[in-house]
């Protein structure tokens, strides 16, 4: 009898094709194209319709034959389902029709869409027999692995940029995890990753358990479809930093147009950027289909990767579906957050300002038409990256506790308002 | 005086499980051909048909991505140390 691996079929690579065993590996001994999982569609056809779905608990893992996982998920059953909040103030800021914020700010347990693809990572590190899990980061899924982590029994290591956030630092080192400060950019914390991963026989959630990890993020995509009332929207706006989230997404749509679960319209996936650190928005801006890697400097820290990994296959998701890309200053990205959180009470971490810088820009440009519907991908919390917004948002008044002092202080602001 | 490559696993396969070799290449494309005359079939692996060093291999020299010095015209010298690492992903 084979050995079961549940709707998964096999890893293969997808830049020559060959296929290998559902193993921890990530990497064609061939030519280092990246593996990715190839599932049974036809056996997921039979399992996963509309009212499937609908009867199943609200989590990512309603969804649970496109996840790679061999049998019933054990590490993070509560992720995913976040709001898909009709954004109606922010939609009249930027002049359009109708604006959509999908709120992975309120993700669980760590407030951004990285426990989509840490339940997935440990889920299978668990199956294929891990006791130690790992993870290269730019803050947000440090956070996650050490949480996700802890609540499995699981041992972590996380690697961080060492000048990362303070709040992604303590958001790490609260949950008992072991937290290695690289002194260097990610690109660098990355290529030691890759070294250790090769020496260590750990879980690397985003090295060797690439594959099944970056499918998680697929769910984002199934969510958003399936809240939009089971269609795809016209305009989606994601954030990039390694550009695997864009073509997930774009690969989250495909499969439920292929599983007949939505009609098969026209979509574009825009891919959001700080100008800091932009190799793919500045190679779709150039009309080229390969990117040259940068050295980070910007705000957006979770986005700062410098060399992604994924950016060759999102330049293609955006050519391929008549996309763009944009990118945004450090000061555009506090504008946007703040503008978010002033219309929309969203309180989201830089990425989330790009997004909507981005999406501002786009809309403005008219490569989103102010006629048509967008969704905005809001990946994280903003109460992690306090330090980006210290210092521009004013300070509270302070008065006595007298009514006299505060009548004072109303009359002189009415006069500053009127 | 040699240079060193730091072999990654998916390549050991060929070179009878050696993680560090030793070249006296000029320059990473030099030190690429060494290392086929040694262990054939390894270039192919590192670069495309056209000669350049493929989109998902990345080769530093002493910690730095060649693509920010002079990809495969990087100069070597002695006690140099090459790594080659398969692109991973992040966040």
């Amino acid at each position: 009898m084979s050995e079961h691996h549940g709707y998964m079929k096999a890893l293969k690579c997808r830049e020559c094709g060959r296929e290998y065993p559902l193993a921890a590996n990530h990497v064609c001994e061939f030519d280092f194209g990246p593996l990715e999982v190839v599932y049974d569609y036809e056996r997921i056809k039979k399992s996963l319709t509309k009212a499937a779905v609908q009867s199943r608990p609200q989590t990512m893992w309603r969804y649970r034959e496109l996840l790679p996982v061999a049998n019933d998920p054990t590490v993070g059953l509560q992720v995913g389902f976040t709001p898909l909040v009709k954004a109606d103030r922010l939609a009249r800021k930027l002049g359009i029709r109708e604006l959509w914020i999908k709120n992975d700010t309120v993700n669980y347990p760590t407030l951004s869409f990285k426990d989509r693809v840490v339940s997935v990572a440990l889920s299978r590190s668990k199956e294929l027999g891990f006791d130690t899990v790992a993870c290269a980061s730019t803050g947000n899924l440090a956070n996650s692995v050490a949480a996700n982590a802890a609540s499995a029994g699981l041992k972590s290591y996380v690697f961080i940029p060492h000048d990362l956030e303070h709040g992604k630092i303590l958001n790490s080192l609260i949950y008992g995890a072991k937290v290695i400060g690289i002194k260097g950019h990610y690109d660098e914390v990355n290529r030691l990753c890759a070294e250790i991963a090769g020496k260590f026989g750990w879980a690397f959630v985003n090295v060797n358990m690439r594959p099944y990890y970056a499918e998680g993020s697929k769910s984002m995509a199934y969510e958003i479809a399936e809240q939009y009332g089971w269609r795809i929207p016209r305009h989606t706006v994601v954030p990039m930093a390694s550009g695997s989230l864009l073509t997930k997404i774009q690969k989250g749509y495909q499969e439920f147009i292929k599983l007949g679960l939505v009609s098969e319209t026209k979509y574009a996936v825009h891919g959001a950027q700080a100008t800091g650190c932009s190799p793919i928005s500045a190679a779709q801006k150039a009309g080229l289909d390969f990117f040259k890697p940068v050295k980070p400097n910007t705000i957006a820290k979770s986005l700062a990767i410098g060399t992604p990994a994924d950016g060759f296959y999102a330049l293609r998701v955006m050519r391929d579906t008549g996309a763009a890309a944009e990118d945004v200053t450090d000061d555009e990205i506090r504008d946007a957050i703040k503008l978010l959180a002033e219309t929309e009470g969203i309180f989201a971490e830089t990425a989330g300002g790009v997004t909507v810088g981005v999406a501002k820009k786009l809309i403005a440009s008219g490569k989103i038409p102010r006629d048509d519907s967008a969704v905005l991908c809001v990946t994280g919390n903003g109460l992690k990256t306090l330090d980006a917004v210290d210092g521009y948002l004013g300070k509270p008044r302070e008065i006595k506790p007298s009514l006299r002092e505060f009548e004072a202080l109303l009359a002189q602001e009415e006069r500053v308002n009127v | 005086m040699p240079k060193k490559v730091r072999i990654p696993t998916p390549l050991r396969k060929l070179t009878n499980n050696e993680e560090l070799v030793e070249v006296n290449a000029a320059t990473v494309g030099d030190a690429i051909a060494e290392l086929q005359s040694r262990y054939p079939g390894i270039q192919e692996r590192l670069v495309d048909e056209k000669g350049e060093v493929r989109r998902f291999v990345n080769v530093y020299v002493n910690e730095e991505d060649i693509r920010f010095l002079q990809n495969k015209q990087t100069p070597l010298k002695d006690g140099d140390e090459i790594s080659i690492i398969p692109a991973i992903a992040g966040g």
